[in-house]
């Protein structure tokens, strides 16, 4: 016990283990928040297909520095880059990765989700194709222009998030704190009209209760909170971060209250658990978290069970 | 009476499409009014443009000394709201959203005003429930409950009974009957016609794309068109051809006989087909 005690000392001493573990419960905290009223909302899916464009967005942003210089000195006669473009490049690839990927998962999720249903190609088939499209092209682009020579490791790391929460900056950390908070205001601040809305679309619109506007601060929300997990997880596991706490959830709770309460507790105290059991197992940090989530998931489905008996 | 809702000559559609045309009634305050129409006729057009969801394509929908967002609104249940984790007070209370505002939460008033509604309905004990695990009439009340903390004076009911037996259907007929006569101005959309002829004081008839009547229900019931509905719900195929041609006045008096004819006839069938069933078994 005392080893396992010390050993965990020791990582603490390290302030990027630190980073880690605030950023990690607070991403687990404000996934858990929207994941109710997604997937009540049959909105699953909207997750996984915006991690999607988020991992193209991350792959768009790594690579291009890189495009930016190739482009520069195939323009150029002597086939040097120019010393302007060269600064230019080196800036954006030191700049954090975020301020491309927010804004791209952000049109994205409104695309996806806006108001209307005249859309051509509608719900899950827009989900489907903007899922894999960003995918295959983020894939394509990192393989065209390498930023290193460890391709796969770079994309597997992406997908899987394995080591990016460990080289996480004071940076990072801030941008991840001021976002976290912002969306917990939003959902306090909301949290009755985002019930109204959820539990009943038309009886919100009918009884004036701009029922557009506050789907698209849904969207905007859940783009926000899966830029924020892509830094835990990777794009692959955010669905389970966002699904995983609120199913277990509702097995058991019957309130709306009570159930989005329950699935923040279950989805900080499984992160919390999954960090400290990487460490130690030295385990990929986002498979272990979820790995704590699906059993979390199965117990409560039994608790459920013999409640609804008894 | 107060006029509340004045509707002229409104033509009701999408973009291109006309769905109805021709819709022409007027709701007082305390009327029953009942929407009667087969699929496809356009009641539901109809009602998303009373509550102001949708333009009207030509003509007027007028609201006299009220807005359309103070309407109670009893929608059909969705498949979101069938596992839907919430309890009955949570639900109710949504219903006054609308008057909170720009406030984020509720004021003690309107929690005061939602558990008065559920003690109007009779739903008070109910009120930790989870809506899921409730009956379909239960149901219906919560949603109800819920109508009657957005409005106190009209309600607009989309088919209430649909998926409900026939003990919790004539509850529920019956609880809209007595909100009616507490003043509440009624509209109710519904497949049921003799529900219909039963409670509702005004008729509204729409048939393939236009308004067939609408008036009293006194009137409808002397109406051809009233006859002729009437008597294909109650009897069977043989009664649907003579029945028009009769006179209008005394149709009254063929409708009665001629259920009493339908009902002993089935019920003889029914009681053949026993005592066969029994035979064969000895």
């Amino acid at each position: 016990m005392s080893e396992i005690i010390d050993k965990l000392s020791l990582y603490f001493s390290y302030p990027f283990v630190r980073y880690a573990l605030i950023v990690g419960l607070l991403i687990a905290l404000c996934s858990s928040l929207l994941g109710v009223t997604l997937v009540l909302k049959r909105f699953s899916f909207i997750g996984d297909g915006l991690s999607h464009v988020a991992f193209g967005a991350m792959s768009l942003a790594a690579v291009l520095p890189v495009i930016i210089k190739e482009i520069a000195a195939g323009i150029s006669a002597s086939g040097e880059v120019p010393e302007g473009v060269r600064g230019f490049a080196d800036a954006l690839s030191k700049a954090n990765n975020n301020y491309i990927v927010l804004p791209i998962t952000l049109l994205a999720a409104i695309l996806l989700l806006r108001p209307g249903k005249n859309a051509k190609i509608k719900g899950d088939a827009a989900v489907a194709m903007i899922s894999v499209g960003s995918l295959a092209i983020g894939y394509m682009l990192m393989n065209r222009f390498p930023t290193s020579s460890n391709i796969s490791g770079d994309v597997c790391s992406t997908l899987f998030g394995s080591t990016s929460i460990l080289t996480l900056k004071e940076d990072d950390v801030r941008l991840c704190l001021i976002l976290a908070i912002a969306v917990m205001l939003i959902f306090i601040l909301f949290y009755n009209k985002i019930f109204a809305v959820t539990f009943d679309e038309s009886f919100s619109k009918a009884t004036g209760i701009k029922a557009d506007g506050y789907n698209l601060l849904i969207a905007v929300v859940t783009a926000l909170i899966i830029v924020l997990a892509m830094n835990l997880v990777g794009s692959l596991l955010i669905s389970a971060l966002i699904i995983f706490p609120s199913l277990s959830a509702m097995r058991v709770f019957k309130s709306f209250r009570s159930v989005i309460i329950c699935s923040a507790v279950i989805s900080v105290i499984c992160a919390g658990f999954g960090i400290i059991a990487s460490i130690l197992l030295s385990t990929p940090v986002g498979s272990t978290i979820v790995t704590a989530d699906i059993i979390v998931f199965f117990i409560f489905c039994i608790i459920g069970k013999i409640t609804k008996r008894a | 009476m107060n006029e509340q809702i004045i509707c002229r000559e409104a033509e009701l559609g999408y973009e291109n499409t006309t769905v109805a045309s021709g819709i022409d009634f007027t709701v007082c305050e305390g009327d029953y009014l009942c929407i009667l129409g087969e699929n496809g006729s356009g009641k539901s057009t109809l009602i998303k443009t009373i509550l102001g969801l949708k333009p009207v394509s030509s003509g007027s929908i007028e609201w006299k000394g009220l807005s359309p967002k103070e309407i109670g609104y009893l929608p059909q249940q969705t498949l979101v709201q069938r596992d839907f984790p919430a309890s009955v007070s949570e639900i109710v209370l949504s219903g006054c959203l609308s008057k909170a505002g720009m406030r984020p939460f509720y004021s003690s008033e309107l929690r005061q005003l939602a558990r008065d509604n559920m003690e109007r309905l009779g739903i008070a004990d109910l009120s930790k429930r989870c809506y899921r695990e409730l009956s379909g009439g239960q149901q219906q009340r919560v949603l109800l409950a819920r109508a009657l903390c957005a409005t106190s004076r009209v309600l607009l009911l989309d088919e209430p009974v649909t998926g409900l037996d026939p003990k919790a259907q004539n509850d529920l007929y019956e609880l809209i009957m007595e909100l009616n006569k507490s003043g509440i101005t009624v509209i109710m959309v519904s497949h049921d016609v003799n529900a219909a002829v039963r409670y509702a004081s005004h008729i509204l008839h729409i048939g393939s794309r236009r308004q067939l009547f609408f008036g009293t229900k006194e009137d409808y019931l002397e109406s051809r068109i009233g006859q002729s509905f009437l008597i294909t719900e109650n009897g069977g195929e043989g009664e649907q051809a003579t029945a028009p041609k009769k006179e209008e006045s005394d149709a009254k008096a063929i409708l009665a006989p001629a259920v009493t004819v339908a009902t002993a006839a089935a019920a003889s069938a029914l009681i053949t087909g026993i005592i066969k069933l029994g035979r064969k078994r000895k």
